[in-house]
């Protein structure tokens, strides 16, 4: 009896979860959907974003998590590899640094906001800026490339290494030509939860990237991102709400096919260099 | 690897990038008490519960946080009653009760609802949540609202972090279960929930820390009425929703007041973040990398 009430009872947690994911993602496609067009995607937002579309929205977008990742990908890269590859060597350093980032992994966003605006805004003057959102996004981000690239270069197998030494191959050689190709696929897949994380905030980027909806100049004019622009529209805008559900789903949409094309590449790359080797 | 004498330049760029993002935690630190300083000063740390009320930008400001903690606190429980049930309840549906293509799709659908970004839930909440409460009870932006949204945000995160538990468990002891001939939910009550019980207490212990450090989900549909909750039907405001308003034209003592709630979510979270390391320390099923924060995409 206790076994077929449990059994009941998880099948229906199951479709409940189900049925309220199909609701938002319905709900979202169905009011998005008929106001996306090329017009939205190429124009100008006019009227505070109530009428015209998002280009200059989704400049700013690519040019923060550009940023993001130029600072973001040689330093979490490198510290995964000295992590993972010479962490014996001085295990005390390697403990501190391992904590310091689980901390870091569990600070709120907007703790970062706070942390962007009093740095980098501030104390560095880079006042409201591309530049300033980016790096915020970057300490926020790195913690997971860290974590993810650890675990990928820990799965590549100890013998590649040996064979490698017993090669006379230069430690550089062996991280660039056999240890990062093998891990690849591990470092794009942390690489893609890195650039979805960076793509979703919203809240370390409010005091630090800012709300200016103009097209950027450089990287130091003020940038507002798609995140901030549908919080923007729906919270401060009356009748912001289409145009806000359609950037809710240029977002998603943004989020999946990054997804799906990193993938990709990631398998045509490493098919190349194994191959080319 | 044993690096020899031409590598050293290597090891060195490698100890410097490293040494780098180690120490940016203790910027944030730095920084936050910094900014926060001339208020732990001159108000003192009491008057951030004993004062009378928030008004941090009058010509006598006063900077009572009570309101806001309990925005926050009750958001949060509220939000952990809801998801530990039905994220449990997913975990053991993908691994004990669902066919392995079923399985598979479900896990996958779990995924997907964690990498929803928060402005997009909180979008969501907003323009169909919050009306429906309205019709029920208004003003509709209300603590009901901040907890059903935040459930579902953490829902994933112990859904996918339990099951990863659930999964390590070893063999033997279904095997061992099977063989006396118990009983689907019998095997469950009796041998996997008990042996995966660490991860699954590590599992709530993550995600309430993400609930509590939630912003723009629960900033779009509290409300954000500085009042301690009298009621679900009650707006809140919490703390991370406050520094959010607040920042953008907050001043000498305010702004430091501010940075001062970011100290306290910032303290909150390293109590959770060690509470979580140290059940999972004592864990002889799962081993401690199995679960980790990096390995659920997350809300930004």
């Amino acid at each position: 009896m206790a076994d077929r009430i449990a059994t009941v009872f998880m099948w229906g947690v199951a479709l409940l979860i189900s049925a309220v994911f199909a609701w938002i993602v319905g709900d979202l496609l169905l009011q998005g959907l008929p106001h996306l067009s090329w017009g939205f995607l190429s124009a100008t937002p006019t009227d505070a974003g109530r009428a015209g579309g998002i280009l200059p929205i989704l400049v700013s977008t690519l040019l923060i998590l550009a940023v993001c990742m130029v600072v973001a990908i040689p330093l979490g890269l490198g510290t995964a590899v000295l992590l993972s590859e010479f962490g014996r060597r001085n295990p005390l350093f390697g403990r501190l640094v391992r904590y310091s980032l689980d901390v870091l992994a569990g600070v709120p966003s907007i703790v970062f906001g706070l942390f962007g605006n009093a740095f980098f805004s501030l104390y560095l003057g880079m006042g409201f800026s591309i530049l300033s959102g980016g790096l915020t996004l970057a300490c926020m981000v790195l913690p997971l490339l860290i974590r993810s690239s650890e675990t990928a270069l820990r799965a590549v197998p100890d013998d590649y290494r040996r064979a490698a030494a017993a090669l006379g191959l230069p430690v550089f050689a062996t991280l660039w030509r056999i240890l990062l190709p093998a891990a690849t696929p591990g470092l794009i897949a942390g690489l893609v939860l890195g650039i979805g994380r960076a793509l979703a905030e919203t809240a370390a980027l409010l005091f630090t990237s800012g709300y200016v909806d103009r097209m950027p100049g450089s990287l130091l004019d003020s940038g507002r991102s798609l995140s901030i622009h549908i919080y923007d529209l729906a919270m401060n805008v009356p009748g912001g709400e289409s145009n806000a559900y359609a950037s809710a789903v240029v977002l998603i949409m943004l989020l999946l096919i990054i997804n799906a094309l990193t993938f990709r590449a990631a398998d045509r790359w490493l098919h190349q260099r194994i191959t080319a080797v | 690897m044993s690096p020899s004498r031409t590598d050293l330049p290597l090891l060195w760029t490698l100890r410097a990038l490293a040494a780098l993002a180690g120490a940016i935690t203790l910027l944030i630190v730095a920084f936050l008490i910094l900014e926060a300083w001339p208020a732990l000063q001159t108000p003192g740390l009491s008057h951030f519960l004993t004062d009378a009320s928030w008004f941090p930008a009058s010509t006598t400001p006063q900077f009572n946080l009570i309101p806001m903690v309990a925005g926050t606190l009750a958001a949060t429980l509220g939000a952990m009653l809801l998801a530990t049930p039905l994220g449990i309840a997913a975990a053991l549906f993908s691994r004990f009760y669902a066919p392995p293509a079923i399985a598979s799709w479900f896990r996958r659908l779990l995924e997907l609802l964690a990498g929803i970004p928060s402005v997009v839930y909180g979008f969501w909440g907003l323009v169909v949540l919050t009306p429906l409460i309205r019709q029920w009870a208004p003003p509709g932006q209300s603590l009901l609202a901040a907890i059903l949204i935040l459930s579902l945000m953490i829902l994933p995160t112990i859904a996918l972090l339990s099951e990863t538990a659930l999964r390590s468990i070893p063999r033997a002891y279904l095997q061992g279960a099977a063989a006396l001939g118990l009983s689907r939910w019998a095997t469950i009550r009796g041998v996997a929930l008990p042996a995966a019980h660490c991860g699954i207490m590590s599992s709530i212990l993550l995600a309430a820390g993400r609930a509590i450090g939630e912003t723009m989900a629960v900033l779009m549909v509290a409300g954000n009425i500085v009042k301690v909750p009298d009621s679900l039907f009650a707006p809140v405001r919490t703390l991370t929703a406050n520094i959010a308003l607040e920042l953008g034209y907050a001043l000498d003592g305010h702004r430091a007041a501010l940075f001062v709630s970011g100290l306290i979510l910032l303290a909150l979270i390293v109590l959770l973040v060690s509470m979580s390391d140290w059940i999972m320390r004592d864990d002889p099923g799962t081993a401690p990398e199995a679960l980790t924060q990096a390995q659920v995409p997350q809300h930004g």
